[in-house]
């Protein structure tokens, strides 16, 4: 790893003009991608912004239709959050089911939507249950902040500072996760929202996270879902698994997930 | 050069570090804690687990500087005197829950995080948690036994595998 000039700013406002004042910065929250990244010289930048003197960001509010989750706050939080667990068990679930425990007891919400890894989980649960993003600058909705492959809508000096979760009637997340690293080689995400029925999936698609209209149809219509309605060449193929097996994974994994969130 | 601070094992340590100095290399190089393996500097193995604020984290992923202020326990920190080896040590002794010893201190310190949020874990659960500590001897069988056997101690229990 390169070294950098380190910061710890205590409030998000010195974080975004510390990044403003820095020549290739990058925000530090959990480290949990960004630090191996580093070690292996796929990153080098200048400064590291580290979040972790700003406290505000840290926390779980939950009023009944909506549950906020400050961008600092650790995997291991949301899955151990009475609040998370009665609101929206299938989110504490899926955060429980990111890396290994001290992962999780690391890595943040924030960290990973900034990243948007496309086999990270919490994509999933940002889109499929239609949250928004808060950041410094303005309020995203989760279909206008996914960009693509590790791309989002934040601009340099933009951080996130909360997502804001409404409460699905039912949900339920299920992953085909590769054994070595728990990323999601597929996971789908079904909604019960005032909104319809939303389905996403992750791990599959090469440009990251998307929604399965053609599920969402099934399910609404009452069918049990299969994958005929997903594009195999908008799939990805790599060392783990193929387009065909991924998108014959997105069906059984729907099928699952649905019949949970029923 | 940053100087950073911190409470490791109860005492008072400060040290300058590089900016980029892991948490892992700090307490290794600078405080001589040898007790902290690095086994694969990618924060898969678990040999690295040290515990920051009660929590356990791979300190192969951590900077140095993100610890300043904290908390820290390490293995030589869970034995307070002399011989008195800590229950979940103890355990991994009787339950021969090591055979090259290598992982041992990711497993033990990520064994008494496990048993602080759930007491009395199962077979199954000692499995899960276990996802982020590997062992390359896979002698899994006795370190989950050595955990269970801990836990029953911590618990003020004689222990169960006995």
């Amino acid at each position: 790893m390169y070294d950098f000039s380190y910061h710890t700013p205590s409030t998000v406002a010195d974080a975004a003009a510390a990044m403003s004042g820095a020549e290739d910065g990058k925000i530090l929250a959990g480290g949990q991608t960004l630090l191996p990244t580093m070690k292996q010289r796929l990153a080098s930048p200048s400064d590291l912004v580290s979040l972790r003197g700003c406290r505000d960001l840290v926390g779980i509010a939950s009023d009944g239709s909506t549950v906020t989750i400050g961008a600092m706050t650790t995997h291991g939080a949301v899955a151990a959050s009475a609040d998370v667990k009665a609101a929206i068990p299938a989110l504490a679930a899926l955060a429980g089911g990111i890396g290994d425990p001290q992962v999780r007891n690391r890595g943040t919400i924030g960290g990973s939507l900034a990243n948007n890894d496309p086999a990270a989980d919490y994509p999933a649960a940002v889109l499929g249950l239609g949250a928004t993003v808060v950041t410094t600058k303005r309020e995203l909705a989760a279909e206008d902040f996914f960009q693509g492959l590790f791309e989002t809508a934040l601009e340099e000096d933009e951080i996130i500072t909360a997502i804001r979760f409404p409460v699905p009637k039912s949900a339920a997340y299920v992953k085909f996760d590769n054994p070595a690293s728990r990323y999601a080689l597929v996971g789908v995400f079904v909604a019960h929202t005032s909104g319809g029925i939303r389905v996403a999936v992750t791990g599959a698609g090469q440009d990251g996270v998307f929604r399965a209209d053609g599920i969402e149809a099934q399910i609404s219509a009452g069918q049990t879902p299969d994958s005929s309605s997903i594009d195999e060449g908008g799939l990805n193929t790599d060392i783990h698994a193929s387009a065909a097996y991924r998108k014959h994974l997105i069906g059984v994994m729907a099928k699952r997930a649905a019949a949970a969130a029923s | 050069m940053p100087t950073v601070s911190m409470t490791v094992n109860g005492k008072q340590m400060s040290g300058d570090v590089e900016s980029r100095t892991l948490l892992a290399q700090f307490i290794r190089e600078t405080l001589d804690l040898t007790g902290t393996h690095i086994g694969c500097d990618t924060s898969q193995c678990g040999a690295c687990v040290v515990h920051v604020n009660g929590d356990s984290v791979k300190s192969c992923t951590m900077l140095a500087l993100e610890a300043d202020g904290a908390d820290v326990t390490t293995i030589e920190g869970l034995a307070q005197d002399g011989d008195d080896l800590h229950p979940m040590q103890e355990a991994f002794r009787d339950n021969h829950g090591l055979q090259c010893g290598f992982c041992t201190p990711g497993m033990v310190m990520s064994a008494i995080d496990l048993v602080k949020t759930n007491p009395n874990p199962s077979e199954h659960e000692i499995r899960e948690w276990l996802e982020g500590n590997i062992c390359r001897c896979t002698g899994y069988h006795n370190i989950v036994k050595s955990i269970a056997a801990g836990a029953a101690a911590m618990r003020g229990e004689k222990a169960a595998a006995e």
